[in-house]
């Protein structure tokens, strides 16, 4: 009787919980009613009517798909050295203690736990004082760097639960560290580093406020929307573009949790 | 079986990985070279150059920087009442975000740590990890249509005759404004909804924590479930509380875009350091602005660790 009670929850916490997530969810679901609207001067509500002529009104855009390959452009690159740098730093923070150990941690973590206006502000200033021009690579700059901190903490986790038995069996049976690596270590951390990927191109993909001081006249597709909300001009576009943007993100989102599922009985950790 | 052993030529790979084995700090050396002269000459590099610049001054004849060591750039910052006015009002938002964060997502994280099993609970993870992850700018453009003079708040009020309402509380001094969008109302409940997901998960992670025999047992020495909350639920919690604050007060204390688009025009200190950067081209002031959320943050990630709340993370 009494586990039986305890088991349920009270109604006013299933209220709160249901209202704190129709919170979160409703707003995002709104862009995608408003993505259709026939009315394209103000943000009136219930729309007036529906239609698709904005979808292809946006795809004729030439703006937007510059806005878009920059874009994707910034967040391959900034995912590509994210991956390496953030793995590499995971393998050696994991495995082993050393001195410093807990400040590499904190050097990871402070573009994060900073305020993204100051990564912004202070990577611009450096750019100012080396006379160092705007251009795809100082977006890159800044993105790889606050990219870094996701990789880590996906391979991080991923380390500590693969048992470090399996390196040492690897090298027993005769293998060299550089098989160790290609046979046993990267195929265990493998879908980790998937997972810190994606996240980590979504991150970029999506950034604005380092962006917008190291990007100079270049639009990327979130400085592009900034630029719309802060003085609206094609109302319409814009509500395709945020559509196209949330399905966009999304995918990486549910590819990551996809590959880090199973996180928690990767190989060799049976004991 | 003897003739199992087969010993074949060592090379180059072999030769090295036996160095590496046998000389662990050289590996790491080498794994950790990289991150650390990015992150070290990018990041630090920068951050320490702009913190220099706020011990410069600006020529206010001129408006060239002039590169000396003074203090006044400080002076200037903490005795102007309009920056202080600033900082008072980015810090206090922040903390009232963090409040607002926390009673928001606690029922969430609890629901999801003690009552979501198996499938639930998968789908209450990806219920909060979307919205989290799902774009900024996107969640503010939502906003700026729900609170829009013509949009569906307004609609739903009216609909439900309420309107009344909305203009009293619009006419309220300091709180309102002409609609909820150019209010400081509306900035408020932005910040809250972009930065308290980031308040769940630290929370349920220091909520499954807390075995249920302990709630049980405060239940049967005759606790009231408000009491059992009080006395042994929120402590317990408070680290990941703690933690989860680390975020959103983080975050509300350096972001200028959700205040530019969405609020009055009364200024926060990340607006305040993007507009003497730009136009004004202050240097040395908009860098000595972030010398404030940065000893903020450092009085507060310093104030979590006494809590523990390094290890709710």
């Amino acid at each position: 009787m009494r586990s039986d009670l305890q088991n349920r929850a009270p109604l006013g916490l299933k209220i709160a919980a249901a209202a704190g997530l129709l919170f979160l969810h409703l707003p995002i679901l709104l862009i995608f009613v408003y993505a259709f609207t026939t009315e394209d001067k103000s943000y009136q509500w219930p729309p007036p009517g529906f239609t698709l002529k904005w979808l292809g009104v946006t795809w004729n855009r030439p703006d937007v798909w510059e806005a878009l390959w920059l874009s994707v452009k910034v967040a391959t690159i900034s995912t590509i050295i994210a991956l390496v740098l953030g793995t590499l730093c995971a393998a050696a923070v994991a495995r082993t203690k050393f001195f410093g150990r807990e400040t590499i941690s904190l050097l990871v973590i402070l573009p994060i736990a900073l305020p993204g206006i100051i990564t912004g502000i202070s990577l611009r200033s450096a750019f100012n004082l080396m006379d160092i021009p705007f251009s795809v690579w100082t977006i890159v700059l800044g993105h790889a760097t606050f990219c870094v901190v996701v990789v880590y903490n996906n391979a991080v986790a991923r380390f500590r639960r693969t048992s470090a038995s399996l390196i040492e069996a690897s090298m027993d049976l005769g293998a060299n560290g550089f098989q160790t690596l290609r046979h046993v270590v990267l195929p265990n951390i493998a879908t980790a580093m998937l997972a810190g990927g994606m996240l980590a191109f979504a991150l970029s993909f999506d950034e604005v406020i380092v962006t917008t001081f190291t990007a100079g006249q270049q639009a990327t597709l979130p400085i592009w929307m900034l630029e719309e909300l802060v003085r609206p001009r094609q109302r319409p576009v814009t509500n395709v573009v945020a559509m196209v943007v949330v399905l966009v993100t999304l995918l990486p989102i549910l590819a990551a949790h996809y590959f880090t599922r199973d996180g928690d009985n990767p190989a060799g950790h049976g004991k | 079986m003897s003739d199992a052993i087969i010993i074949r030529p060592l090379g180059f790979g072999d030769r090295l990985s036996d160095v590496l084995w046998r000389r662990p700090n050289l590996l790491i050396g080498l794994m950790l070279a990289a991150p650390v002269l990015w992150l070290g000459v990018v990041y630090v590099g920068s951050l320490v150059a702009l913190l220099v610049q706020s011990f410069f001054s600006i020529d206010e004849f001129t408006g060239l920087i002039n590169r000396q060591f003074t203090l006044k750039t400080y002076r200037e910052l903490f005795t102007s009442p309009a920056n202080l006015d600033i900082i008072l009002r980015t810090v206090l938002t922040a903390a009232c975000v963090t409040i607002a964060s926390a009673m928001i997502a606690f029922p969430i994280a609890y629901y999801a740590a003690r009552y979501a099993r198996g499938r639930w609970k998968a789908l209450f993870y990806l219920g909060v990890m979307l919205p989290l992850w799902s774009s900024y700018l996107v969640k503010i453009y939502a906003w700026k249509l729900i609170l829009a003079k013509e949009g569906i708040l307004s609609w739903l009020l009216d609909k439900l005759y309420l309107n009344w309402l909305l203009e009293a509380y619009l006419s309220l001094p300091l709180l309102g404004g002409n609609s909820l969008s150019v209010s400081y109302t509306g900035t408020f409940i932005v910040f809250v909804y972009v930065w308290m997901p980031f308040m769940i998960l630290p929370i349920q992670a220091a909520l499954e924590r807390v075995p249920s025999s302990m709630l049980d047992a405060s239940s049967d020495l005759g606790a009231h479930p408000a009491q059992t909350f009080r006395h042994v639920l929120l402590p317990l919690a408070l680290p990941g509380v703690v933690a989860g604050s680390i975020f959103t007060f983080s975050l509300t204390l350096g972001d200028y875009i959700i205040p530019q688009i969405i609020g009055s025009s009364r200024l926060f200190i990340g607006q305040a350091v993007y507009a003497h950067q730009g136009t004004a081209g202050n240097i040395p002031l908009a860098a000595a602005f972030t010398v404030v959320p940065i000893v903020i943050m450092g009085f507060y990630l310093w104030m979590a660790k006494r809590q523990g709340a390094f290890d709710a993370l």
